[in-house]
């Protein structure tokens, strides 16, 4: 019946005080022989087999991007041609935007669901009876496919017949061409990534919301503050840890982010929501595979450049509060 | 005190009414473009079909291209199921020694666990790779693909579970002669079974939604997955709405199960990784 016990229920039953207090100096008492058995018991050879496909398969390529990056490449053979294609990147007109609108589309996206997510997680931690059927309902669409969403409100969105417009036009509003209109198709698919991903956010901020100790909002009714007042000082900073964790999950999806748009507009009309996983792909589809990688090490440094730097800033917060 | 319930009674209506305005009303447009006939569907109305044709529908959808989307269900089972299976297995055992014996090395992992998490793979050297093992365009290169790109937050939410089991318990198996893999997988693996659940719910949900790895590392309609299914309907039926939306639909019921029996767990996993993260 050793499946049946759960790791809290050992707990007690093991002899806490003893053995588990004395951690550190344990480790010095120990002889040869116990280190022995340590290293046998949680031997290295336990990370061998994922550290082969990750090392394969993720770790590899990742490298040897760098190198290909440099050359005209047809995955049969290379010829080094020094930085010309990211020099391709950072002039040619399509790349650029590609560029430029990873940046927009990351930042909406995740402003969006921090806003959003924070503002319904306070409405679902609050006295409303139906709370557990809406948070369902908005964090479902998580869990649906990408490309079926997509499909979905491409169909909604469409400008003459669609769900959209048609409501739109009974209260008297002429719908724009949310996906034909380049300088409303990123905006138009960044609200639909919003849509989908939003639920995450919000659950995140629940579970934030729901760990602050009752006691704090209790001192702000005693002291006759208003609901504002414990939002501004008491969920707000508290939650924070939940924001930076949404800030840099949607982050990191938004900047890799390619499916919706591919499925929605295809990056276009023209360029006008290309991204640069988009412009990776149909740089790939068209054979040219170096400037494709270009395109793959320039993503990773963007990549880096923001989220490292965040994540040791978030966490050297999260450390301080 | 009154108008305090009231107004409380009033938003919620309201907030009800919002959410199912915004996050239902597209499901239900699914689901009815789908029961319509190609003619009725073709309008893009949201409206009762005037004849339920879903058993048609689902008959039509299957026949499709030879029954391109029974191969696609067959391929994203197999995909899934394998691809999770192995990620069980190997990330339980990681993120065990992870936790289990700190130092230099533990380091290191946790350091390739974060970028995994953070470092969007390279596409073309993966090809490239792939090629040289003669794994491209098959299901064994993609389950591989799969499983690397899952592992960083698989370890996460197994070395976190690890953390809340005693290591008196690893002790006394050791006593008891019992060491190393045997150790592992007839005492600890067992007490893993709440994470392990969580772990298998929400890769699967990733692995079998997923559309941009199948789309490099699986063209081709002959062995396509779900999700492949859904674009390449997506350019030969744009006449055809209620087969597209039917296609929809079926590939939408899967998840839709998991989440109506599982809610709690697959919450619990997507929240928990993240937070960890």
């Amino acid at each position: 019946m050793v499946t049946s016990v759960t790791p809290s229920q050992t707990r007690t039953t093991g002899p806490r005080g003893d053995a588990g207090a004395g951690r550190p100096t344990r480790k010095q008492a120990r002889s040869g022989g116990a280190r022995n058995l340590r290293a046998r018991t949680y031997s290295y050879w336990f990370y061998a087999p994922a550290a082969v496909i990750y090392g394969l398969i993720f770790l590899v390529p990742t490298v040897i991007a760098f190198y290909y990056s440099l050359t005209r490449w047809t995955l049969f053979d290379s010829e080094f041609i020094g930085l010309d294609n990211f020099r391709q990147f950072f002039s040619e007109q399509s790349l650029v935007s590609g560029l430029k609108n990873t940046l927009i589309y990351a930042v909406l996206t995740s402003g969006l669901k921090v806003v959003l997510g924070m503002l319904f997680a306070v409405l679902l931690t609050g006295p409303i009876r139906s709370r557990g059927l809406l948070r369902s309902v908005v964090f479902f669409p998580v869990l649906v496919s990408t490309v079926a969403v997509g499909i979905t409100f491409s169909v909604l969105l469409q400008p003459d017949f669609g769900l959209v417009a048609t409501v739109l036009s009974k209260v008297g509003i002429t719908s724009p061409d949310w996906l034909g209109d380049p300088s409303l198709a990123l905006l138009s698919v960044a609200l639909v990534d919003v849509w989908k991903g939003v639920g995450l956010a919000t659950l995140i901020y629940i579970a934030g919301i729901l760990a602050i100790p009752k006691d704090y909002y209790e001192a702000v009714d005693v002291d006759g503050g208003s609901a504002w007042t414990k939002f501004r000082n008491i969920t707000l900073p508290l939650a924070r840890p939940a924001t930076f964790t949404v800030i840099l999950l949607s982050l990191i999806g938004g900047l890799r982010s390619f499916d919706l748009i591919w499925t929605m507009t295809g990056g276009g009309p023209g360029f006008s929501s290309d991204v640069i996983a988009s412009v990776i792909y149909k740089q790939y589809q068209a054979g040219f595979y170096g400037l494709a990688t270009a395109g793959n090490v320039v993503l990773f440094v963007m990549v880096s450049l923001i989220i490292f730097p965040l994540f040791r800033y978030f966490n050297s917060k999260e450390v301080e509060s | 005190m009154r108008t305090k319930t009231l107004r409380s009674v009033s938003l919620e209506v309201v907030a009800i009414l919002v959410a199912l305005v915004v996050f239902v009303v597209p499901f239900v447009f699914m689901f009815l473009t789908a029961s319509k006939d190609e003619f009725e569907s073709a309008d893009l109305k949201f409206s009762l079909p005037t004849d339920w044709a879903v058993v048609d529908n689902i008959k039509e959808a299957f026949a499709a291209r030879d029954g391109m989307l029974l191969t696609a269900f067959k391929n994203s089972t197999i995909l899934t199921v394998v691809s999770v299976a192995i990620l069980v297995v190997l990330c339980s055992m990681v993120g065990y020694v992870i936790q289990r014996r700190p130092g230099r090395v533990a380091n290191l992992a946790n350091i390739l666990v974060i970028s995994g998490l953070i470092i969007p793979p390279a596409v073309v050297p993966t090809i490239w790779v792939l090629q040289q093992m003669h794994l491209f365009k098959t299901l064994p290169g993609l389950i591989l693909v799969e499983v690397a790109y899952q592992m960083a937050f698989c370890v996460l939410l197994f070395r976190a579970f690890v953390a809340a089991i005693p290591r008196e318990l690893d002790e006394a198996a050791m006593i008891d002669g019992c060491t190393g893999l045997n150790l592992f997988f007839r005492v600890i693996f067992p007490l893993l079974r709440p994470v392990t659940i969580t772990v298998i719910l929400t890769s699967s949900v990733f692995i079998y939604s997923d559309f941009v790895n199948p789309l490099y590392f699986l063209p081709g309609d002959e062995n396509a997955t779900v999700q492949l299914t859904l674009f390449n309907f997506l350019s030969q039926f744009s006449t055809q709405y209620n087969l597209l939306f039917m296609d929809i639909v079926l590939v939408t019921l899967p998840p839709l199960v998991l989440f109506i029996f599982f809610n709690r767990k697959i919450v619990a996993g997507m929240t928990s990784g993240a937070v960890k993260g």
